[in-house]
């Protein structure tokens, strides 16, 4: 840990693929932040640029819509000189029946050194990596974990709850639709590995199942070999948003899907609004200075009150910024072993 | 692997002085100069000959510090990542003359991405090479202005420099001869079809 003492000259064990943050050591998490950091200096520069992929090709081929992830990883790509190939799903030939085997094969035969991948079932990008020679990035798979979302949120967060100990006691609330998130996944890993106590907070049909992860967690960490496990975070899981919000250091809200309405997991979205939404009320039972974070697209008014939104407290805009920053980050990391 | 050494803390000290002298002699002064360590043991460099300056000209010079891996063309060779340690120019470059410091003039390949580094930060007025060692096997059109200790070399041959800011005990140059199994391998195997967990694991 870079905390303790000289970093080392070189990483140890950067995986070819990033498909999760599960694991995820801190040494790599601090080089991740540190390159970070390089890259939003560079990206301040009147030419952003570096030759670092130079003569790369960077596949960007997503299952589902998205603007600011694959926007984000476009400009990354382009910033660090690469050959960027957008694949919309809609023109291409899945649309003709091409499993995503045979897609990531042709794609691979028609030469790419690393493949963004968004897919809506969870687990895709493991399958994509067996039968890919590059790298893979996964950028968001079902609901199972949204790696470059949670690094961006780490590197968000501790820009501004820095301090001395980072985010070590700070108490981070996940508000909303915990059970179909991916960013909630991910977060809980890199968040609780920095130290802080992570709040999961929704209605009960929404955070069902994830008491028993809470209890694994700690049952796991208190018998794991790993050095950094005794310095993870808690994670808390409550319906109670009050209860939640008292003297929060963060809160990251969710956005909440029309369809899970339709599925009977709610009364109705006024409903979950009164109770759930994030307000300037809710957010004053917070510390003064408690920062708001969303990973994106809202539904001002259902989950976020809009003058929550575009409050001095909100990093959403920079969120978005420091994503490009991140994601040029890992982008470098994901270069060598080709 | 056989180790010798070639400079002692003593002669490691004496270059230092004698390139401090040289490069305010060359210059003409200590106008518009300003000296840039390479990342790692180019930074204490920096600042040792920075301390040498401001003894015998009472002028401190600034010093920045740069981190080339982003500019590096053999990133994709080297099996492992480097740990960033970051780029600090603390100037305006446009007015200056700089001096980059490094530690070993090797290849070339180094200076030349420090270079490329340094343009994007602008457009310095001249810019000079200061290296402790020169061993030589140049791979570019590149060569140091001020040396410590010309080293001849053979390729199988590693030079160390050891500086007490970064490294254990006190400062000194070795030569090493590397054996077979002490040399890094590089891995370019394709390795397609690995199993994704196997390649996904972290290490830790």
């Amino acid at each position: 840990m870079t905390e303790a003492g000289e970093p080392l000259d070189s990483l140890p064990g950067w995986p070819r693929h990033l498909l999760d943050v599960a694991g995820m050591s801190q040494v790599a998490v601090e080089e991740v932040m540190r390159r970070a950091d390089e890259m939003a200096s560079v990206l301040a520069r009147p030419t952003a640029r570096l030759p670092t992929l130079q003569g790369r090709r960077v596949t960007i081929l997503f299952y589902e819509a998205s603007t600011r992830t694959r926007v984000s990883f476009e400009i990354a790509a382009k910033a660090l000189s690469a050959d960027v190939v957008n694949i919309t799903v809609a023109g291409s030939s899945v649309t003709k029946g091409e499993s995503l085997i045979d897609t990531v094969r042709t794609i691979e035969a028609l030469g790419s050194d690393v493949l963004v991948l968004r897919h809506s079932r969870s687990g895709a990008p493991y399958l994509a990596a067996q039968h890919f020679g590059g790298h893979i990035v996964n950028a968001g798979d079902g609901w199972h974990a949204h790696p470059t979302q949670a690094l961006l949120d780490l590197y968000t967060l501790r820009r501004h709850l820095g301090g001395k100990g980072g985010l070590r006691g700070r108490k981070i609330v996940i508000l909303g639709d915990i059970l179909h998130s991916r960013v909630a996944r991910s977060n809980v890993w890199t968040l609780t590995g920095a130290g802080a106590h992570v709040w999961l907070c929704g209605p009960p049909t929404l955070i069902a199942g994830f008491e028993g992860w809470a209890r694994a967690m700690r049952i796991g960490d208190a018998a794991s070999p790993a050095s950094d496990a005794s310095a993870r975070g808690e994670l808390s899981v409550t319906s109670d948003l009050d209860w939640a919000l008292r003297e929060a250091d963060a809160v990251m809200c969710l956005r909440l899907q029309r369809e899970r309405q339709e599925a009977g997991l709610l009364p109705s979205l006024r409903e979950y609004s009164a109770r759930y939404a994030l307000t300037a009320e809710r957010l004053r039972l917070a510390h003064p200075e408690a920062v708001v974070l969303h990973p994106g697209p809202m539904n001002e008014g259902t989950e976020i009150a809009p003058e929550v939104v575009t409050s001095d407290r909100s990093l959403i805009g920079e969120q978005v910024a420091n994503g490009v920053a991140v994601r040029m980050a890992l982008l470098s990391l994901m270069s060598a072993q080709a | 692997m056989t180790a010798r050494r070639i400079m002692t803390a003593d002669e490691v000290r004496r270059a230092l002085v004698r390139i401090s002298h040289e490069i305010v002699e060359k210059h003409g002064g200590t106008d518009g100069l300003a000296l840039v360590g390479v990342q790692r043991r180019g930074v204490p460099l920096a600042t040792r000959l920075a301390d040498a300056i401001e003894a015998h000209e009472a002028v401190r010079l600034p010093v920045g510090t740069l981190d080339i891996t982003f500019h590096r063309d053999d990133l994709a060779l080297s099996q492992r990542q480097p740990v960033v340690r970051g780029t600090e120019l603390p100037f305006e470059l446009a007015s200056l003359t700089l001096v980059i410091i490094d530690d070993v003039l090797y290849t070339g390949r180094t200076v030349r991405a420090a270079m490329d580094a340094l343009m994007d930060h602008g457009r310095p007025k001249a810019v000079r090479l200061a290296v402790l060692v020169d061993r030589g096997h140049r791979e570019l059109p590149i060569r140091a202005d001020h040396v410590g200790k010309n080293v001849p070399t053979s390729r199988e041959e590693v030079i160390r420099v050891h500086l007490k800011e970064v490294d254990e005990g006190e400062d000194e140059v070795v030569i090493e001869r590397q054996s077979d199994d002490g040399a890094e391998k590089s891995d370019t195997e394709p390795r397609r079809g690995a199993g994704a967990n196997e390649a996904a694991s972290w290490g830790t």
